[in-house]
């Protein structure tokens, strides 16, 4: 018996594997497939189409030769560095402020997470004038009597980046702020007590006992931001268009215009493979933690 | 449990924490609280002025034109027509991601099979990847289906790379359901479509509605798949924000990229305030548990 039910299935489990069937279908097609075809043209002389004489390693030669893409990795890294690690802190701080408030649940928690609800466009145009020397904060503090202000990052090629990265992290900061106070709120309680009983004082509490215990929403945090940081495009469209000049050239915004605009797809295709990589190397880990939990 | 529960603050104490709670709230509203006042103003007070300050000469007209008069690309339509668009588009794709995600939920959380949790784990994946990997074969893909520049073409995109998440969602809310549930319901003769109809959507609404949200938040606020797919026709609200605001013609009128950029952000605006509460289910579903 044992063995024949082993191998039987029933009428109910194929209907089940039949309803599976279209999302199997096209999460294979469009993630799969796509992700062999965008590599396949990374080793072509794709240009303005796809076609398909093979050029070996010639495109990504090419990309590592050229000024934009180094412009786009020092970005990228200036970039993840700083809009990681500050929203991690600020997120961790945020979330511990709100842990202590009487109102900070109900009141403030929707008021530091609401930029997560709009688009980057939206956001990034606000900033984007916001931060414009000619009508933005520059001339607010002129017209509070601060006539020698100066604040025009924005239009400045080297100092560019850093007003993306504030608007990024304007942006993200109550998500991070979320993923830990949810950690906060999971921490071992009986560890504060008897720590509060030994007579530690706050300090020495978060660091020596509370902070220890967020390695999960650490983790979380680290690669949500971290995928963040790759995929990051519609800010910097919305905000500098990848200027002033091409000052503020990210690996995304390489791709897309390599692939559509400068019709060089063979290069955009291998700054797509390069940004792959990157996901993959902080997701597949973390997918496998998420599949396995479940 | 809170650490309000072991320890209390002193009073000092308390007061520094409720202005450093205060100046962030500034901080965080700073920039929405920029949008309205200037969506408000006639453009020659934000030139001179200062954009912190309450509009003098108050009046709607930067709305009136960014709705239905701002240039956008080549025509003078303003921004309804993208309004529509992404109406059209957000409906049907969040409308079938969530009925798929909830299906594959269902049969990868009750009907297991060898190699299940592999496959979640190769749909899950699609939902995270940087999507410039599939910008491509997509654009040849839609174009071979003649769906090139069109709302389905789009409806079509969205609802494919939704589908790690919807799963998700609903993988995991029917993981709490107990599997007796379903076995019971198989004793009494009841097939397939009879359980997830009966017994599993009834009790599916928090979840349809965390999906939902996730889903019409998502594609609202998507641009990369609009800019690179859409055209003139099928675009939606956040690209043709992006041509107003970005234009290099004419006078820049930032009253009406204002009141246009707060056109866009309405909706899932609203839907936030509304169900916040839902919307943070959804953030926090594709982060691990502490």
């Amino acid at each position: 018996m044992a063995i024949t039910n082993k191998w039987h299935i029933s009428r109910d489990d194929l209907t089940g594997r039949f309803v599976l069937l279209p999302t199997v279908i096209l999460t294979f097609v469009f993630v799969y497939a796509f992700i062999f075809f965008t590599i396949y043209i990374s080793f072509t002389d794709s240009r303005l189409m796809p076609s398909y004489g093979w050029v070996g390693m010639k495109n990504y030669v090419k990309m590592f030769q050229l000024s934009h893409w180094h412009t786009a990795l020092k970005n990228f890294a200036i970039f993840s560095v700083l809009y990681i690690s500050i929203s991690t802190l600020l997120g961790l701080f945020l979330a511990i402020m709100i842990d202590w408030s009487k109102l900070g649940e109900r009141l403030f928690r929707p008021i530091y997470l609401y930029p997560m609800a709009i688009s980057f466009i939206v956001t990034g145009t606000a900033w984007k004038w916001f931060l414009d020397p000619g009508i933005g904060l520059e001339q607010i503090m002129h017209t509070w009597g601060f006539v020698n202000f100066k604040f025009n990052w924005i239009k400045t090629s080297d100092k560019a980046i850093y007003t993306i990265i504030i608007a990024a992290i304007w942006q993200v900061t109550g998500y991070v702020m979320t993923m830990f106070l949810a950690g906060l709120r999971a921490v071992n309680h009986a560890t504060i007590e008897s720590a509060v009983v030994d007579g530690a004082g706050i300090w020495k509490l978060y660091t020596r006992v509370i902070i220890p215990q967020l390695g999960p929403s650490f983790t979380s945090v680290f690669v949500i931001l971290g995928h963040m940081a790759i995929k990051s495009y519609d800010l910097v469209i919305a905000l500098t268009n990848g200027g002033p000049g091409r000052a503020t050239e990210m690996p995304s915004t390489f791709m897309y215009s390599y692939t559509f605009t400068r019709n060089q797809m063979g290069i955009g295709a291998s700054s797509a493979v390069f940004m792959l990589l990157l996901f993959a190397i902080i997701i597949i880990p973390y997918i496998r933690s998420i599949v396995k939990e479940s | 449990m809170t650490i309000k529960d072991t320890m209390r603050l002193h009073k000092t104490a308390e007061v520094v924490n409720m202005i450093i709670m205060v100046v962030f709230a500034i901080f965080f509203l700073t920039p929405l609280y920029v949008m309205v006042v200037n969506s408000f103003k006639p453009l020659s007070e934000i030139r001179g002025g200062n954009m912190l300050a309450f509009p003098v000469d108050f009046g709607v007209e930067p709305w009136k034109k960014a709705w239905s008069e701002a240039q956008i690309g080549v025509q003078a339509t303003g921004l309804r027509p993208y309004f529509i668009n992404s109406i059209r588009m957000v409906i049907p794709a969040v409308f079938m991601s969530t009925l798929m995600g909830s299906l594959s939920g269902f049969v990868l959380s009750k009907w297991q099979f060898k190699g299940d949790k592999f496959l979640f784990g190769l749909i899950l994946f699609g939902c995270f990847i940087p999507f410039q990997i599939v910008l491509i074969p997509t654009a040849r893909v839609l174009g071979t289906l003649s769906l090139a520049g069109t709302t389905s073409g789009l409806v079509l995109v969205h609802t494919v790379y939704g589908l790690g998440f919807t799963t998700l969602f609903f993988k995991n809310t029917y993981d709490s359901f107990p599997s007796e549930l379903v076995q019971s319901a198989q004793v009494d003769g009841a097939h397939f479509f009879k359980i997830f109809r009966d017994i599993i959507l009834p009790n599916s609404t928090p979840i349809i509605v965390v999906s939902v949200i996730w889903q019409t938040t998502n594609i609202w606020n998507d641009f990369l798949f609009g800019v690179s797919f859409g055209d003139a026709t099928s675009q939606p609200m956040t690209v043709a924000l992006n041509n107003l605001v970005s234009s290099s013609t004419g006078v820049k009128e930032y009253n009406v990229h204002f009141a246009g950029a707060l056109m866009a952000a309405l909706p899932t605006l609203t839907i936030y305030l509304v169900s916040g509460r839902y919307f943070v289910r959804g953030l926090m579903s594709g982060s691990v548990k502490g």
